[in-house]
């Protein structure tokens, strides 16, 4: 069985539910459809906390916040996509506002803003710290309003179908029943978010597994930048769960085991007792991950049985200030460590959060595949660069998000009918292909093999090792020598799950198919990035090198399935790179 | 985690953990399964159940995401009562046996998952989003006070886990009743400053159906993990319905 679509959306996360408004606003005639391996409100977005950047204030500015994130960036974010980012936050932030979001306020009713890690200014609206949360259930809520967006939720895409270099539409199993179906569309939106399972610790959900990079990857749509990884300075360390930044934006220390603010030895400026933009606690994400590395070489963190530590002290915050304006962080911490931030210090270490990488977009969510489009972490367009500013990914989803739908919805409408119909005899005949390839390869395989789960961490821990905070020629190379033992290994796991219904086993089987291509990308390019920029640390070329790298990685499938990695240079409108500066 | 299983096996503490199973294509009713696994002090019952899945049997089927307590998908009966499976802990049911099993009050799909269409449905159905007479929203934001905002908040925490509609008797007996959660939503709504809906509303909520079947037992807002007071948001509503349906007697009917 075959349905059709004018416009399918993988992924119903908050670039997902964003485009799916955008596409139904440029033309209510068009057949949306959002297809979704959760329903949408389970989407990581949910877990988003500190907030959402977009200039609002009036001794703020549209370059200034700009500025913030080209030089957060390490100068390899586009800047006419950082333009048209910053430019359109605003609008797209008011929007959710008009839409319900519970954005929290000042005393007369306006929005209010916080400070957070590299900006320059007080811009960051918030909702607490529970900012994705209700972005995500906002965005949701007003979705259900637009009839004309169909849901597949609970569905699970396996494949793109590609036709001469123009998408055709997904192959998709239906959890629920184990139906395996094709869907042709006009036009396929990817909205799937990031990889961070591929690393052991992380503050990303069981379900980023980097599933549509690996669909535009395996149809022909490369990626770009896949080695710049973001650790977050402040995960919990058993769970790996997130600890906001607004805990030091609203003041909270970073402190080793003599009780020291240490990212002063680390050109992040001088200790004041409140927080100071860009500066010390409120420096980038990279520069505080790496400076509890070198903490951690100085033997001054604190041991734990699960790795090293260091303490977020919020006890000088108060009981008044935590409680309302990081009431997440006190829950999640009385919940999942036993520990009060109002009367104790929290044990935090740096885990993978964000993938700055991602399917390569021009500044419309247009990849290189005809039809094919991505926004939100699963793209790269490239506003991030070498590392993300905190509270630049929910506003990104929005503007790209709508960005993607907008140019999804033209594309429809520009092509004459006749050529992109969608179901071509030769897309059904890749579904079909794609159904016999799961019936026999996974659904029809053998117990008594290995277990995916014992794949899946070995993965894991050779990525920490081999692609972590600092890297090396080295350990990257034993790590890709591991990688491509692990895809051998692969196929011959054991899926003992035979039953078609809700099949949570063979769905952990394709996803750990995706991360490892992906952590083969991430690998790939890293090892021929020789120079050091932002999250890719290189303790063998530990400089920066804007001769030989002001320019994208951009990693390609080769048809036997080696890659291949081009350079294309960076965009630059107004600003030329230059140093990066925190608390001086 | 190499690490955590390490650890498990210093303290050496097991506890069982008795799982419902059910496989539509194999089993014409749920059964119980007994798996022992470590009783870990940082493990929540989710960890138990991932543990089983990844070394001991790759068929238990069950879901989870967030792993804190926000995305809503790991709702499970833990001995008998509706939790959240990530944030409660195995050593909470020490020495054991804990007994874990789907939602109660949804048809089962396979093992420890339900089928939540009928919440999805009824979601719609109040309308859970802004609705305003004017045509264009202004250029900047509606304003709205720290008060305003507090009028609604509390309900605006719903992360939709589906608890509340297991541990409410009337949705047990009455799956037509519109439920805890689908009503606390609404009056988010209802309350929302920037929101002139209330009347839209109005035919769902206080339909046969509506806040009329709730019995104020209460189930709802014990079971729920987010203090979001489902309970009373419906006593609220029937005041506000009861003085609606008098000042529709009193005063005659003009446009709205």
């Amino acid at each position: 069985m075959t349905t059709t679509h004018d416009v399918l959306i993988v992924g119903g996360g908050g670039a997902g539910l964003r485009a799916a408004i955008a596409v139904v606003e440029a033309d209510p005639r068009l057949n949306v459809a959002i297809v979704s391996k959760v329903y949408p409100m389970r989407s990581h977005t949910v877990s988003a906390e500190g907030g959402a950047a977009a200039v609002i204030r009036a001794e703020d500015s549209i370059d200034e916040h700009a500025y913030d994130t080209i030089s957060g960036g390490d100068w390899l974010c586009d800047q006419d996509a950082v333009e048209a980012f910053v430019n359109e936050a605003p609008k797209e932030m008011l929007r959710l506002e008009h839409w319900g979001c519970p954005w929290s306020r000042e005393p007369d009713g306006h929005i209010a803003v916080r400070p957070f890690g590299g900006m320059k200014r007080i811009r960051t609206w918030f909702a607490a710290d529970k900012t994705g949360f209700h972005l995500l259930h906002t965005l949701f809520q007003t979705s259900l309003k637009y009839q004309e967006i169909a849901r597949y939720d609970e569905w699970f895409v396996t494949k793109l179908l590609v036709e001469d270099g123009r998408v055709r539409g997904v192959v998709a199993i239906e959890l629920s029943s184990g139906r395996i179906e094709t869907i042709t569309a006009k036009a396929v939106i990817l909205c799937t978010g990031g990889c961070g399972k591929v690393f052991p610790y992380t503050t990303n959900a069981q379900i980023k597994t980097g599933d549509g990079m690996a669909l535009a990857y395996r149809a022909g749509g490369p990626l770009k930048d896949m080695e710049f990884v973001q650790y977050h300075p402040t995960g919990l360390p058993f769970t790996g769960i997130l600890i906001t930044e607004a805990a030091r934006a609203e003041g909270g220390w970073l402190l080793n085991k003599d009780g020291y603010r240490y990212l002063q030895d680390y050109d992040l400026g001088t200790p004041q007792p409140g927080p100071v933009l860009r500066s010390m606690e409120l420096g980038p994400r990279d520069r505080l991950s790496q400076a509890f590395v070198k903490e951690m070489e100085k033997g001054r963190t604190i041991d734990t049985p699960y790795g090293a530590v260091v303490h977020l002290d919020l006890r000088h915050l108060g009981a008044k200030l935590i409680n309302t304006k990081l009431p997440m962080v006190r829950e999640l911490c009385l919940d999942y460590e036993n520990i009060d931030p109002i009367k104790e210090m929290i044990p935090v270490r740096p885990v993978v959060h964000y993938m700055m990488g991602g399917v390569s977009t021009d500044i419309h969510g247009a990849t290189p595949v005809e039809g094919l489009y991505a926004a939100g972490e699963v793209a790269c367009v490239s506003i991030n660069g070498a590392n993300r500013l905190g509270s630049n990914s929910l506003p990104e989803l929005l503007v790209f998000g709508a960005r993607a739908g907008v140019a999804a919805a033209e594309f429809v409408a520009g092509e004459s009918e006749g050529r992109h119909s969608g179901a071509t005899a030769l897309a059904l005949a890749q579904g079909e292909d794609e159904r016999r390839r799961l019936e026999r390869d996974v659904l029809g395989r053998e117990g008594g093999g290995e277990r995916i789960a014992t794949i899946r961490s070995e993965m894991q821990s050779a990525m920490e090792q081999g692609a972590g905070i600092y890297r090396s020629a080295e350990e990257m190379a034993k790590c890709a020598d591991k990688l491509r033992e692990l895809q051998e290994r692969l196929p011959s796991a054991s899926i003992d799950d035979q039953s078609r219904t809700f099949n949570t086993e063979l769905i952990a089987a394709l996803e750990l198919a995706h991360m490892l291509d992906i952590a083969e990308t991430i690998v790939h390019s890293a090892q021929n990035r020789e120079e050091s920029r932002g999250a890719h640390q290189r303790i063998d070329f530990p400089k920066r090198d804007d001769e030989r790298f002001l320019a994208h990685s951009l990693i390609h499938r080769n048809a036997d399935g080696s890659a291949r990695v081009e350079y294309p240079p960076v965009t630059i409108t107004r600003w030329p790179p230059g140093e990066r500066v925190y608390g001086r | 985690m190499d690490r955590s299983r390490e650890l498990a096996s210093e303290t050496g503490r097991r506890i069982a953990v008795q799982v419902a199973r059910y496989r539509p294509d194999r089993e014409s009713e749920p059964t119980f399964q007994e798996y022992e696994i470590p009783l870990r002090k940082d493990w929540a019952v989710l960890d138990g159940l991932n543990h089983i899945k990844d070394e001991l049997d790759g068929t238990l089927s069950y879901r989870w995401s967030c792993r804190m307590g926000i995305c809503g998908s790991c709702g499970m009966t833990v001995n008998g009562e509706p939790k959240l499976a990530c944030a409660t802990f195995l050593t909470e049911y020490a020495p054991g046996p804990v007994r874990v099993e789907p939602l109660r009050n949804f048809p089962v799909v396979r093992d420890l998952v339900v089928d939540i269409g009928d919440f999805m449905q009824k979601l719609s159905v109040v309308q859970p989003w802004i609705i305003r007479e004017d045509e264009e929203p202004p250029d900047g934001e509606y304003l709205q006070t720290p008060e305003e905002l507090a009028d609604y908040k509390q309900f605006s925490m719903c992360i939709n886990c589906m608890l509340c509609y297991s541990a409410c008797p009337i949705y047990g007996l009455n799956e037509h009743f519109l439920g805890p959660a689908a009503i606390a939503l609404a009056q988010r709504y209802n309350l929302d400053s920037r929101d002139e809906g209330a009347a839209d509303r109005m035919e769902a909520l206080s339909s046969q159906t509506g806040v009329w079947d709730c019995t104020y037992v209460g189930e709802c807002s014990v079971a729920c993990p987010k203090g979001v007071d489902p309970a009373g948001a419906i006593q609220r509503y029937k005041l506000t319905a009861a003085t609606e349906t008098i000042k529709s007697f009193l005063m005659p009917r003009g446009r709205r």
